[in-house]
């Protein structure tokens, strides 16, 4: 479980998030959506460490993350947009992450597989397309089967075959028991996977449901529409 | 726990031994050396006038590819730092991804002519003190590098910095110290100005290489000042500790900063 107290957090004058508090249940899929700029990234980034919270206190698992470094060995995360050193293989760049998480034995492998990339294993990370990068990326984020994964914007710039693959894997790691946060613009994807809908708006939770509850309380068919409703009623 | 850093400088020193810039860099300086030996002759010579590529050509490249290479690591970082990577590791291995590949170049890039043409052994010594002075050199703006891309986060200002910091140190300083002595020609100098030689590591580092090829004709007021003052041995201890001071400075203020900061 994730618990995220009052967390603030300002660059120069301008407040990204403002006290904002949420609990991520495990064992499913969280979505956090937001218009850009609402501090979805902030909030994710802050969950990593890499952002540090001006106030507010966040546990994973009962523990308090406070600069240790060691319990992100828990934690799967596929940024963005990922850049690895440009003139290292993609055989090499798997290897440097294992490196460092002390080489495991037990890895999973699926998603490298499902993806046929081991035809790209020789090629410089510069050479690889934008899609075969995130796809990297997405192999790295499952590979050491952590029990919380993070993934934002993770079909962007992925081929229809490749996005699907990647939408299988996370819908059978939520059956594994895994706890995953989501970041998508793509509303049918969350309506598909998601269990639960958590939007920011000007660094606070505005609203945090089920994607049921959003869809029945609106009596819109798509999440999209549901969404929009929403807003424009809080309007 | 200091391990995660070699492990990441393994791959990074693979990284960086690929690229283009590390072999131009080397083809400069067999190119320059090898034409040296050529037009001038002598190893001794050939010393001299290294002396001030290795003055001119170090600290510019070293601060100008450092401040892109920090640049140019910070989604990379970012990667790393979502690992169960400590901050601290990941610092000393980006520093050392930098200044061990450099002076590395700069070391084999003197040497090789060196060795074919015959004299490395006739010339063992100096050319030590030389490829040690120039690792300094390259250590120090390494450092300045890494201060300025952690200072600022916009690229461009950042590239910026770099060359106006070379400048400064390069050109600008001299001229200071110039107008300084002209101005308060009726005081007695010798203090003041050896402080302010102090304060510029590139001065500093002509200084020694001077004392150390007894060059003196070339030395100018603040090397005759250092040799008069300090001696030789002493001259060169109080420059070393200087020196280090410029390494350990920068490098504490970037350390901490990039353990602060937000990525």
């Amino acid at each position: 479980m994730i618990q995220i107290e009052q967390i603030r957090k300002s660059f120069g004058k301008l407040e990204v998030l403002r006290g904002l508090d949420l609990t991520i249940n495990p064992h499913e899929i969280t979505a956090v959506l937001g218009p850009n700029g609402a501090g979805k990234t902030t909030l994710i980034k802050s969950l990593l460490g890499l952002v540090k919270p001006d106030s507010g206190v966040i546990t994973i698992n009962g523990k308090r993350i406070n600069g240790d470094a060691s319990y992100r060995s828990g934690i799967g995360y596929m940024p963005q947009n990922a850049r690895y050193p440009d003139n290292l293989t993609v055989q090499e760049i798997i290897d440097m992450v294992r490196d460092v998480r002390g080489n495991p034995e037990d890895t999973d492998e699926e998603l490298f597989h499902a993806f046929n990339l081991k035809t790209e294993l020789g090629k410089k990370f510069k050479t690889l397309s934008g899609g075969n990068r995130q796809k990297v990326s997405a192999v790295l984020a499952f590979l050491f089967r952590p029990p919380v994964v993070f993934l934002d914007e993770p079909s962007a710039g992925l081929d229809p075959v490749s996005s699907s693959c990647l939408k299988d894997k996370i819908a059978r790691e939520r059956e594994a028991g895994k706890t995953i946060i989501l970041t998508s613009h793509i509303m049918s994807e969350i309506q598909e996977l998601a269990d639960k809908v958590v939007y920011i708006l000007d660094g606070v939770i505005h609203f945090e449901m089920t994607v049921n509850e959003l869809l029945e309380t609106t009596g819109e068919r798509t999440l999209e529409r549901a969404i929009a409703r929403k807003m424009k009623g809080a309007a | 726990m200091k391990t995660n850093t070699l492990k990441l400088i393994k791959y990074q020193l693979r990284d960086v031994m690929r690229s283009r810039w590390v072999l131009f860099y080397l083809a400069f300086f067999i190119l320059i050396t090898d034409a040296l030996f050529r037009f001038g002759g002598s190893g001794d010579r050939v010393i001299l006038s290294l002396m001030n590529v290795v003055l001119l050509v170090i600290p510019l490249v070293s601060i100008m590819l450092g401040t892109m290479y920090v640049y140019n690591s910070r989604e990379y970082t970012e990667l790393m730092l979502s690992q169960p990577v400590k901050r601290g590791e990941m610092f000393s291995a980006l520093f050392a991804g930098l200044m061990l590949p450099l002076s590395a170049t700069v070391a084999v890039g003197i040497a090789l002519p060196f060795i074919w043409n015959g004299v490395l052994f006739t010339h063992l010594a100096a050319l030590g003190y030389l490829i040690g002075t120039a690792i300094i050199l390259t250590t120090i703006f390494s450092a300045l590098a890494f201060m300025i891309a952690l200072l600022t986060e916009d690229k461009t200002k950042g590239l910026g910095l770099a060359v106006v910091m070379w400048l400064f140190f390069a050109v600008i300083y001299d001229g200071l110290i110039l107008v300084v002595i002209y101005m308060f020609s009726d005081y007695p100098l010798q203090q003041p100005v050896l402080i302010m030689s102090m304060l510029n590591p590139l001065d500093l580092a002509r200084i020694a290489l001077l004392i150390e090829f007894e060059a003196s004709t070339l030395m100018g007021f603040t090397g005759a000042l250092f040799q008069r003052f300090l001696g030789s041995t002493g001259g060169l201890l109080t420059i070393a500790g200087v020196l280090l001071m410029w390494i350990a400075l920068p490098l504490s203020w970037g350390a901490r900063r990039f353990v602060t900061k937000d990525f």
